[in-house]
């Protein structure tokens, strides 16, 4: 029958269209996902310092999306109009896979990285980076390289050379809202105890309003476990024995991580698993935290983006057990890597965007409490700095200072750092056991299976696989 | 053996090109080839590439480059349990989210198959989610819908007692499966609207004519249409859906713990946090085998859709 063959083939043809249609638009959304692009090396060579091509990969953290980009846009470039600069901008965990995928192969996509104390050492053992120390600080005295923080130099450094110049350096303290504890009757001493933390939380806690206390729940080393590991230090738990023998599953290893993962739990935010930096410093500015552990350099956005907040807060060093300080020790700082283009421009930029005059230059726009901390002597001693940043600036300096990252914990350990190691499986590590904690802590297992499953990726590596590449 | 011929070549039959010689074939060939050798160098050239790789022992954060390790890459895969549970993961998730999606996408699609008022306004708002970009529809999900302070989810279940859940961190698979389900049940409905149309009308006056209730027509005359609609659909909307990334990297980054890590981002954290270039392409590689075996399997099940001639 005619119809029923017209009927076929008029259906054929709309399935055919229909499976067309479907093709052309999840092509278009599958195109339209996919994106990220990273600057490339220009090919002009020379070391003329007044003239190059600069590409820089930052992380995407406020001092440096609200400061230094806008400020190499108007500043910048126009001292020197024969520099290019270039921003590619990651998130934390991304610069790093970013930045090492470019060091390690060479492909100098990047004249300037940014990296922390972690990274910098390693990348100087294996001859990745340009020795700053030796090409540039040395002969050039207007850069004052003795005025940064020695404590934030020497963790950039290798074999007494430095290697990075740091843009911003942290220790980590505890924040709390003043009028919050004070109509709950809580008073909060300066080097507060865990114990006296964990007290005051239970008190100040009104579930579903306010959190006693906000924590990094979010997987990942410089995340959950940038945190916890100074909670495990001042338990006096540690990663490694002197020995390279795995310690996760120790007594005070577990009592710390129990603690933690307890408190968090009880009085911590909703949703901790997810939260790092940027979601905690968004939700202690919106006042549903009471009390907040984290980097001291919150306290600049406070400050900045959180006035109200900021005139109800208060600062304790970061709580103690067993050790008489437990800060951590980080820094943003700016590396060149070895055999890129342009090395001199590099350097130009490296050093305004780590000078003094740069603090000067952002106090000017933003105001002196806004200034990058943590970095230089002068800053701490410059009365402007002082008044604006009263608040919190003397225990900033202080925490940096008495940091120890060769004596992180009670006893002795094999590596150096507070809270990562320094070795390279650390990269790989660090993630695996910052999965199981947040898996503890979102209650998808128990503390103790997730410690089981650390203790077992701790121990995957021999001894001398570990001692060998430190 | 027409797979794939009918869909392609122009329905009228008398086209063919028979009987033409070799010379006239290779005429006819020779403006794709071009995009054939594109294709090959953008897929076979990086596979090879891996395939490589995947024997060697390259970590992005040790000085040496790569060196030769043999299988103990394909071992160490095998052997790891977060592999097998991120691939069942994979499975469970594109299949659960594919199910629901292509149940709502038929109920929708019967119901935009009716007249009513606003019919064109309803349809447009179905069709958006689709519309929107998996990353920023993953991001919207994850902060104003899902946030256990600020989340407009737990601010319209609140009256009803529901208090501060923490969607991504308590029911982070079910999350990740319903904003799946929310992004493909339009294309789903679209899908299947296109076969609903193209129902012949006089089969229906028939049944209606015969006695029939709405409930026997559509099970024993609509659903039977259609088939390879349906068939379609599940089948590009779970090539889409097993590797769906966005979602899972923006809204629970694979937690917590495990929970949600499916294969695409078990690769991508091998290479983005763990620097291993021969555990992940080893990893890759039997991924790619695995979706060839799958693949092949699920055409022929599905096979009807490209042999609609035949089939009816």
């Amino acid at each position: 029958m005619s119809s029923s063959r017209f009927g076929t083939r008029f259906r054929k043809r709309r399935l055919a269209a229909a499976a067309c249609v479907a093709a052309v638009v999840t092509a278009a959304a599958a195109c339209s996902s996919s994106g990220g692009s990273s600057g490339s090396g220009s090919a002009a060579s020379g070391s003329n310092s007044s003239t190059g091509s600069v590409t820089v990969a930052v992380v995407s953290n406020p001092l440096i999306t609200g400061q230094m980009i806008p400020l190499t846009e108007s500043v910048f470039k126009k001292q020197n109009p024969g520099i290019t600069v270039k921003f590619v901008t990651y998130t934390e965990g991304d610069l790093r896979a970013a930045i090492e995928k470019d060091v390690s192969t060479h492909s100098n996509s990047f004249n300037v990285v940014m990296i922390g104390p972690y990274e910098a050492p390693l990348f100087a053992k294996n001859g990745w980076l340009v020795d700053l120390t030796k090409q540039y600080t040395s002969s050039d005295s207007a850069y004052d390289v003795s005025d940064l923080l020695p404590s934030v130099a020497k963790s950039l450094s290798y074999q007494g050379d430095l290697y990075a110049a740091p843009f911003y350096g942290e220790s980590s303290m505890l924040y709390y809202n003043k009028s919050l504890l004070k109509a709950a009757g809580v008073t909060m001493p300066l080097h507060p105890t865990w114990a006296q933390v964990q007290a005051a939380a239970a008190k100040v806690n009104q579930p579903g309003k306010v959190s006693g206390i906000c924590l990094r729940g979010l997987a990942g080393w410089g995340d959950n476990m940038a945190a916890l590991d100074t909670v495990i230090n001042t338990y006096g738990g540690q990663w490694y024995d002197t020995n390279w023998k795995a310690q996760l599953n120790s007594p005070a290893v577990s009592q710390a991580v129990n603690f933690y993962v307890n408190l968090v739990k009880q009085y911590g935010e909703p949703g901790a698993s997810n939260d790092s930096f940027n979601q905690l410093l968004t939700l202690y500015g919106q006042g549903k935290c009471a009390m907040w552990y984290d980097a001291t350099v919150a306290a600049t956005s406070i400050a900045t983006q959180f006035p109200s907040v900021y005139a109800q807060t208060g600062y304790s060093f970061a709580p103690t057990e067993k050790t008489s300080s437990s800060g951590w020790l980080w820094s943003w700082a700016l590396g060149i890597p070895q055999g890129v283009n342009d090395q001199g421009a590099a350097w130009k930029f490296v050093s305004w965007a780590t000078s003094k005059q740069y603090d000067t230059l952002v106090a000017q726009k933003y105001g002196w409490s806004a200034v990058p901390p943590g970095t230089r002597t002068s800053l701490y001693n410059n009365p402007s700095y002082q008044k604006a940043a009263s608040a919190f600036a003397n225990i900033t300096l202080q925490s940096i200072n008495g940091t120890d990252p060769e004596h992180p914990t009670v006893g002795k350990v094999p590596y150096v750092g507070v809270q990562y190691v320094d070795i390279p499986q650390f990269a790989s590590l660090g993630l695996t056991v910052g999965q199981q904690i947040a898996g503890a802590i979102a209650g998808t297992e128990s503390v103790s299976q997730a410690l089981q499953a650390a203790q077992s990726a701790a121990s995957a590596y021999t001894p001398q696989q570990l001692s060998g590449s430190n | 053996m027409a797979v794939l011929e009918d869909v392609t070549s122009p329905p009228a039959t008398g086209l063919r090109p028979r009987g033409v010689s070799r010379r006239e074939r290779w005429s006819r060939r020779l403006p794709l080839l071009p995009a054939l050798i594109y294709t090959i160098i953008v897929t076979q050239v990086p596979f090879l590439v891996t395939l490589w790789y995947s024997f060697q022992s390259y970590f992005w954060n040790e000085p040496g480059g790569a060196h030769w390790t043999g299988v103990s890459n394909y071992k160490e895969v095998f052997t790891d349990p977060n592999f097998r549970s991120a691939l069942v993961r994979s499975v469970t998730m594109t299949a659960i989210a594919v199910i629901v999606a292509m149940l709502l996408g038929v109920a929708l699609a019967v119901l935009l198959d009716k007249k009513f008022l606003g019919r064109s306004i309803v349809r447009t708002l179905i069709i958006t989610p689709f519309l929107v970009m998996p990353a920023a529809a993953a991001l919207v999900w994850a902060g104003p819908m899902l946030d256990p302070s600020f989340g407009l989810i737990n601010w319209l279940l609140e009256p009803f007692g529901v208090n501060h859940v923490a969607w991504l961190t308590t029911h982070a698979y079910g999350s990740v499966i319903v904003v799946m389900i929310w992004q493909w049940t339009p294309f789903m409905t679209l899908i299947v609207l296109a076969g609903l149309q193209g129902q012949a009308q006089d089969t229906l006056e028939a049944a209606k004519v015969d006695g029939a209730n709405a409930w026997a027509t559509f099970r024993e005359l609509t659903l039977p249409h259609l088939r390879p609609y349906i068939e379609l659909g599940v089948l590009l909307g779970s090539i889409y859906l097993v590797t769906a990334f966005d979602q899972v990297r923006l809204m629970t980054n694979g937690g917590p713990g495990t929970t949600t890590t499916t294969l695409p981002f078990y690769l991508y954290q091998k290479v983005n946090y763990a620097f291993d270039i021969g555990g992940a392409a080893a990893a890759g590689v039997v991924t790619v085998v695995l979706t060839i075996i799958v693949a092949s399997f699920a055409l022929r099940l599905f096979a009807s859709v490209f042999q609609f001639e035949e089939a009816k």
